[in-house]
């Protein structure tokens, strides 16, 4: 994704102190947006209040974010990955085989977790190995790994997993706070560490910033980049072993239209399309954003397509304000 | 010889004479002329689409919304056919042509005038296009009785012997061919392609020239929509649902690169043909209808191999290391 850029780039004087920068920041401005919106939603209807109902909320988005981690860090590493949703939908018709096959509980999950991770390589060696672009290769894994599962299934459905499966996607580890959140709670904090915290971090910021200087600077592009795709595979095997443990059913067009939602949760979060920046504070709180706005349209009885209307204007708007902010700044400026 | 075997065009009319000759060995009907006219006439859509798509991937951008332009399109024009059966039909498709316009060209305002990605920007038109679908029509679905006689006849009317359908589609080739290769604008969607930069130093808009090749996939996607709805008789929220990856996987099999820059109309309609020969097969040689999505995905991933392969003897290598990663 080569832009243009023709503006001249400003080298400020002095640099703002953290504590400012930190106010300033578009994780402070989410911040204030979830507020608002918990706000609204409290007002707009009764039911939101309840710690049941908010509970049942988090299913909106745990799943969704749980891929949304590693796909930003596939984004910050200036790549995509299209094929999510797919490989939701392949892995959870590769569990739903081996339930007709006999298979148990631990079973299951390891089928859910290595479709994942094998879809995930497929990417990632045709991305890394033969250097294609990684828009034109998900797009057409997305068609391969979904068309795989149409050719298993046709127009039938699994059902009849076993009764410990449901578990992963309907239990609950204490109190109100289900599996599901708990799972999304820990990967927040093992993202943030990955990324904020280790080398390899530093490395995907290299790899988005400029790919060359990281070469340069001894990065395994190439590797690193493997891992990312084997990374995002692997939890969507994870989302799948949730969503399918959640329904008790598989059908081929399981999770269809997913990927846009995780696309947009991550640009949500303030990860620049472009690569080389963003957070995974930025993520999760546009998860939460993202989950509770469906969740109060779905007690206004909104209907599901207008909320996919309401996130494609997310998305464009989300990424549309700081640009037009930032021109209107500079023209105060001049 | 060897420069002919390089030809992409060639090696693609090759590919597809092969694939309908191991077909016609089993088949032989399959090569009946009748046979192979109905195949293109039902690829006709596909062509017409991939032309646009073609543009708007030369200027280094994507238009995944077009399928949902297309059945926004095909709805308000069922829609106009059923409240106002009086309308006369080269009127409908001219307001769909130029309603597909206008909606490209909003994709085209956003990627020109903010700088926004071109595939955020149409992942998001893709959502919303179909959301207007069901806003206008709470759901609903126009069926083949509420469309009037002349708005279903006339893509399958006979005109010296082929469908209107086909002919249509044959006129948009020529157009767009002309628009490519004989006028500034079509100059301008390859020097934009292959180096942006380079473009606006010899005086082209780049904005402006994305914003043209998007106005055109969207005003033939308008056109599709017609073609769509009045040949399948029946308009609703869901109709080429997943079709942008068919028309996104015919322009890289006719060998347009997604970098931007390179491509022909040639290459376009041949990949279009290749997924038309394929999914008319497929129900030929007893291969489940399910099927068709896995092959088009994998047909993608090698045609962009194929190119990836092609296009890296382009350009002097300065830096041998840097290259060679």
């Amino acid at each position: 994704m080569a832009e243009l850029n023709l503006s001249p780039r400003v080298i400020p004087d002095r640099l703002q102190s953290r504590g400012s920068r930190a106010l300033k920041s578009w994780e402070s401005l989410l911040l204030v947006v979830a507020v608002l919106i918990f706000a609204i939603n409290s007002f707009a209807s009764p039911y939101f209040l309840d710690p049941w109902n908010l509970s049942d909320a988090t299913f909106n988005f745990t799943e969704k974010a749980m891929i949304a981690f590693a796909m930003a860090l596939v984004i910050i590493a200036g790549e995509i990955d299209l094929s999510v949703a797919s490989i939701i939908a392949l892995s959870s018709t590769a569990m739903g085989l081996a339930v007709t096959m006999g298979a148990d509980t631990p079973m299951l999950v390891v089928v859910g977790l290595g479709t994942g991770l094998l879809c995930g390589a497929v990417n990632g060696l045709l991305i890394t190995g033969l250097g294609l672009p990684s828009i034109v290769v998900t797009i057409g894994t997305m068609s391969l790994f979904r068309g795989l599962s149409f050719i298993i299934l046709g127009d039938q459905a699994y059902t009849g997993y076993p009764a410990s499966f449901a578990y992963f996607g309907q239990g609950y580890v204490w109190w109100v706070f289900s599996f599901e959140f708990a799972l999304f709670a820990v990967f927040a904090v093992i993202y943030s560490v990955l990324l904020h915290k280790t080398n390899f971090g530093r490395a995907v910021y290299a790899i988005g910033n400029n790919q060359t200087a990281a070469l340069f600077s001894g990065v395994r592009v190439g590797r690193v980049k493997f891992i990312l795709f084997l990374l995002t595979g692997l939890m969507a095997g994870i989302a799948s072993i949730c969503l399918t443990s959640r329904l008790g059913s598989t059908r081929p067009s399981i999770a269809l239209g997913v990927e846009l939602e995780v696309v947009t949760m991550v640009v949500l979060g303030g990860v620049s399309i472009l690569g080389g920046s963003g957070t995974i504070p930025g993520v999760v709180l546009a998860a939460f954003i993202m989950g509770m706005v469906t969740f109060g349209f779905g007690l206004l009885n909104v209907p599901g397509i207008v909320m996919s209307i309401f996130i494609g204007v997310l998305l464009i708007s989300v990424i549309a304000l700081p640009i037009l902010w930032a021109r209107a700044r500079r023209r105060v400026a001049h | 010889m060897a420069k002919l075997l390089k030809n992409r065009e060639i090696l693609l009319v090759l590919a597809i004479i092969a694939l309908v000759f191991a077909i016609a060995l089993r088949f032989p009907g399959f090569v009946a002329p009748a046979n192979l006219a109905r195949v293109y006439n039902d690829t006709s859509i596909l062509i017409i689409l991939a032309l646009g798509q073609m543009a708007v991937i030369l200027t280094r951008c994507i238009d995944l919304s077009m399928a949902a332009n297309l059945a926004l399109c095909g709805m308000v024009a069922a829609m106009i056919n059923a409240a106002f059966p009086g309308v006369p039909i080269p009127l409908v498709i001219l307001a769909v042509v130029a309603l597909g316009a206008a909606l490209g060209s909003i994709n085209g305002l956003l990627v020109w005038k903010l700088d926004i990605p071109p595939i955020v920007v149409t992942l998001g038109t893709l959502t919303i296009f179909r959301g207007m679908i069901f806003l206008l029509t709470n759901g609903a679905w126009i069926n083949a009785h509420q469309m009037s006689d002349a708005f279903k006849a006339l893509p399958r009317a006979p005109l010296i012997g082929f469908p209107v359908l086909s002919w249509l589609s044959i006129v948009a080739i020529a157009a767009v061919y002309i628009l490519m290769t004989r006028t500034p604008v079509g100059r301008a969607f390859f020097a934009v392609g292959g180096n942006p930069h380079a473009a606006v130093y010899t005086g082209i808009d780049v904005g402006r020239t994305r914003f043209l090749a998007y106005c055109l996939s969207g005003g033939l996607a308008g056109l599709a929509g017609y073609l769509w709805v009045s040949r399948y008789a029946v308009a609703y929220v869901d109709i080429a649902a997943g079709f942008e990856l068919d028309i996104i996987a015919a322009c890289v099999i006719g060998g347009i690169s997604i970098a931007g820059g390179i491509g022909s109309v040639g290459g376009a309609v041949l990949g279009s043909l290749f997924l038309g020969v394929i999914k008319n097969a497929l129900p030929v040689i007893n291969i489940s209808p399910f099927a068709q999505l896995a092959i088009s995905g994998t047909v993608i991933i090698i045609a962009v191999a194929v190119n990836a392969r092609t296009e890296k003897r382009k350009g002097r290598v300065i830096l041998k290391k840097a290259e060679a990663v």
